[in-house]
C-alpha cells in the first residue's frame, strides 16, 4: 500500500512537472516572436461590433460600456450592442443613458440565458469582427488596438485577451489575481501550441464568419465560451492569444460565489470535453487532442488519487495520536526544540515539491511580466499554490460529482 | 502542419533530469544519515568495550565510572533515530536492519553491564521491552514507555524487535520465557505479557517515584 501511494505521488510529481516544463520549453522557443507580435502597429482598422450581454447588472454595466466608448479606436469603426436579457432590476433604466450615443444600440429581450443574449446581438451584427464583453468586466483604452493586429493573419479566426483581476482586494481576490496571472502564461503557451479551449466572455474577438459558418452560440452546459472554442478547434479554426491585451474583470468577492463560478466552469469544461471527445488522440487536432485535453483529464485523475493518499496519511497521523492518547491519556508536555538535522525530511519528494513550487511561482511571474511588463514577487503569490490546491479540492470534487450525475449548474 | 514535437522530448529530458537530481539528493542524505547512525553505534560499542575491559581487569566497576561509560542516553536517541529511519527508508532496508541488529546487541551489552552494578547507591531502574510486528498494543505500550522515560530520567528502557533475526536476542527472550504474547516486559527479572498501563508500571516500580522528586508528576492531567 505504501509502495502504491509512493508510486502515485511520484507519477503526480512527474506529470505536473512535465506539464510545466513543456509549457516553459514552448514559451522560450517562441519568446523572440512574442517581441515581434508586441511591436506590430495597425494600418487598417476593420469595423467591429462588441456585444455586451447584461442580466441584472445595474451596478457594473455603466463602467463596462464607458470603457468601450473610451477605446482608442476610430469612432465609425466601433459599434456597441447592449443586450438586456430581461433584467428585473434597474438595469433597463441605467442603460437608457446610452441611448443618445450613436454608436450604441440597445436590445431588450425576454430572459433566455446568456447565450441567447449573445445570439440576439449576433443577429444584428454586420461588421467583419465581433466581440463580447461581460458586464462584470472592462477594458483599458489600448486593448482593442493590441488585439486587432492578430487578425492580419488570415487564418486567425479568434483572439483571446489577457484577463486580470482589477485592483485585487481581500484574500479571495488575491488568490484569483495570481490564478489569472498563471492563466495568462498558460493561455499564451496553449496559443503557441494551438490548443486554446476557451474564448472567454470578457473580450474575446471573433471573425463574424465563425458564426456564419459554424452556427451561433449554444447553451453548452452554461459555458458557451468553452463550447464555441471547442467547436472552432473541431473545425480546425485557429484561435490566438494576445498576451498584452489586458481586460479587467471583477472576480467573485466571496468564497461561496467563487465556488459557484468554478463548479460551473469545471463542469462546463468536463461536459464540453465529453461532447467533443472525438478530438482526443487524433493527429489532425495536433497538441490539443494529443496533449492538452488528455493532460487535463489525467491531471484531474491524479489530483484526486493524490488527495486520497494525502488524506490517508492525515488519518493515519490522527489515528496514531488517538492511540497515544488512549495509552497515556492527554498529557501536556513542552515540545522539545532540540534541532537535529537527522529528523529533517530529506526525502526526494521534498526536493521535487520545492522544484514544483518554484516552477509554479515562475509561471505566475511570467504571466504578470508578459501582460503588464511588471516584475517582482508579491507575498500573495507565495501562499497561492497552497491555498489554491486546497480550494481546488472542493470545487473539483463537486464539479466531477455533478458531471457524473448530470446536475444542473447555476449562473449565480 | 509543422508542430514542435521535439519539445515533448526536450521537456521529458528536462523533467527526467530534475527527477534524477531529486533522487540523487534524497539518496545522498539517506546515506549521510545511515553513516551518522553507524558512527554513533561504533562510538557506543567502543565505550561498552572499554567498560567491559575495565570490569575484566578489576573484577568490578566503580559506580561513577560505570555511570559515565555506559551511555543509555545516547542509546535512547539512537533508538529514536533508528525508528525514524525505519519509517523513512522502509523496515526492509538492509542497512537499517543491520544497524538495528547492532543496536540490539549494544542494548543487551549495556543491560548486562548495568546488572553488574549491584552495590551502587543509585541503582538504575531497567525495563526490557519486546515488541512484534502487527501488534496494536505494542504501539500503545511504546507510548507508555516513552512517557515514563520522559517522566523518570533514571529509567532505562531497552526495546527489542522480537522478529529481528539475531541469535543473542533469541537467547535473551528464551531466558525470560518471552514468545507468546506481545507486548512483553521484563521488570526485576520477572516477565509480564500483554499491555501494561502507566499506573500499573508505576506500581511495579515504586522506586521510580522515590528516585525522581519531580513535583509536577501529580499535576499531570489524565
Amino acid at each position: 500500500m505504501d509502495q502504491l501511494s509512493n508510486l502515485t505521488l511520484y507519477a503526480t510529481f512527474f506529470f505536473a512537472l512535465y506539464f510545466e516544463v513543456f509549457m516553459l520549453v514552448n514559451f522560450f522557443e517562441k519568446r523572440s516572436s512574442l517581441k515581434t507580435e508586441e511591436a506590430r502597429t495597425l494600418s487598417v482598422f476593420p469595423s467591429i461590433t462588441i456585444i455586451v450581454p447584461v442580466f441584472n447588472e445595474e451596478n457594473t454595466v455603466t463602467k463596462t460600456v464607458f470603457s468601450l466608448l473610451k477605446l482608442d479606436y476610430p469612432k465609425d469603426k466601433l459599434k456597441i450592442i447592449i443586450v438586456d436579457d430581461g433584467s428585473t432590476d434597474r438595469t433597463p433604466t441605467v442603460i437608457k443613458r446610452f441611448r443618445s450615443q450613436r454608436r450604441v444600440e440597445i436590445i431588450r429581450k425576454s430572459n433566455g440565458g446568456k447565450y441567447t443574449a449573445l445570439n440576439a446581438g449576433l443577429a444584428v451584427t454586420t461588421t467583419d469582427l465581433v466581440g463580447c464583453l461581460d458586464a462584470d468586466s472592462f477594458v483599458p483604452p489600448d486593448t482593442l488596438k493590441k488585439i486587432i493586429p492578430y487578425f492580419e493573419n488570415e487564418k486567425t479566426m479568434a483572439v483571446t485577451p489577457a484577463i486580470k483581476i482589477h485592483r485585487p482586494d481581500g484574500f479571495i481576490r488575491h488568490v484569483q489575481s495570481n490564478e489569472y496571472n498563471l492563466g495568462i502564461f498558460m493561455k499564451k503557451c496553449f496559443s503557441i501550441i494551438g490548443a486554446i479551449t476557451v474564448t472567454p466572455g470578457p473580450f474575446s474577438i471573433f471573425r463574424k464568419s465563425v458564426f456564419d459558418n459554424l452556427g451561433l452560440f449554444r447553451e453548452a452546459h452554461n459555458t458557451e465560451d468553452l463550447e464555441i472554442a471547442m467547436r472552432m478547434q473541431k473545425n480546425l479554426y485557429r484561435i490566438t492569444n494576445a498576451h498584452t491585451a489586458v481586460v479587467y474583470t471583477t472576480g467573485p468577492a466571496t468564497l461561496h460565489q467563487l465556488y459557484r463560478q468554478r463548479v460551473r466552469w469545471i463542469q462546463g469544461f468536463l461536459s464540453n470535453t465529453i461532447d467533443y471527445r472525438s478530438v482526443f488522440f487524433k493527429r489532425e487536432y495536433g497538441h490539443l487532442g494529443l496533449f492538452a485535453l488528455p493532460a487535463a483529464i489525467i491531471s484531474i485523475i491524479l489530483f484526486f488519487v493524490s488527495i486520497i493518499m494525502i488524506l490517508r496519511n492525515v488519518f493515519n497521523t490522527i489515528g496514531n495520536k488517538i492511540i497515544e492518547i488512549q495509552s497515556v491519556g492527554l498529557r501536556w508536555h513542552w515540545p522539545k526544540f532540540e534541532f537535529d538535522w537527522f529528523f529533517l525530511n530529506t526525502d526526494s519528494k521534498v526536493f521535487l515539491s520545492i522544484v514544483l513550487f518554484s516552477a509554479t511561482i515562475i509561471l505566475i511571474m511570467y504571466g504578470r511580466k508578459i501582460s503588464e511588463k511588471k516584475t517582482g514577487l508579491s507575498i500573495h503569490t507565495l501562499y497561492f499554490p497552497f491555498v489554491y490546491a486546497f480550494l481546488s479540492i472542493i470545487w473539483l470534487s463537486r464539479a466531477v460529482y455533478a458531471t457524473a450525475f448530470s446536475k444542473e449548474t447555476r449562473w449565480r | 502542419m509543422e508542430k514542435p514535437w521535439k519539445n515533448y522530448i526536450y521537456a521529458f529530458f528536462i523533467t527526467a533530469t530534475i527527477f534524477a537530481t531529486a533522487f540523487y539528493l534524497g539518496n545522498y542524505f539517506s546515506d549521510r544519515k545511515i553513516d551518522e547512525l553507524r558512527a554513533t553505534e561504533n562510538r557506543i560499542a567502543l565505550d561498552i568495550l572499554s567498560a567491559e575491559t575495565q570490569f575484566a581487569l578489576l573484577g568490578e566497576l566503580s559506580c561513577p565510572e560505570a555511570q559515565n561509560s555506559v551511555l543509555s542516553r545516547e542509546l535512547d536517541s539512537l533508538g529514536e533515530k533508528l525508528d525514524y529511519s525505519e519509517e523513512k527508508f522502509g523496515a526492509g532496508n538492509p542497512e537499517v536492519v543491520a544497524l538495528k541488529k547492532q543496536y540490539s546487541l549494544l542494548e543487551i551489552k549495556d543491560y548486562m553491564l548495568i546488572k553488574k552494578l549491584k552495590d551502587c547507591p543509585k541503582q538504575p531502574i531497567t525495563i526490557l521491552y519486546f515488541y512484534a510486528d502487527d501488534c496494536r498494543d505494542c504501539e500503545k505500550e511504546g507510548h507508555v514507555l516513552t512517557y515514563l522515560r520522559e517522566q523518570y530520567p533514571e529509567l532505562r528502557v531497552y526495546s527489542f524487535d522480537y522478529n529481528l533475526d539475531l541469535s543473542a536476542l533469541k537467547t535473551l527472550a528464551q531466558i525470560y520465557g518471552i514468545g507468546g504474547k506481545f507486548p512483553a516486559l521484563v521488570i526485576k527479572n520477572k516477565s509480564y505479557q500483554g499491555f501494561k498501563k502507566v499506573e500499573e508500571l508505576e506500581a511495579l516500580l515504586p522506586e521510580l517515584k522515590i528516585a525522581t522528586s519531580t513535583p509536577n508528576v501529580s499535576e499531570t492531567k489524565r
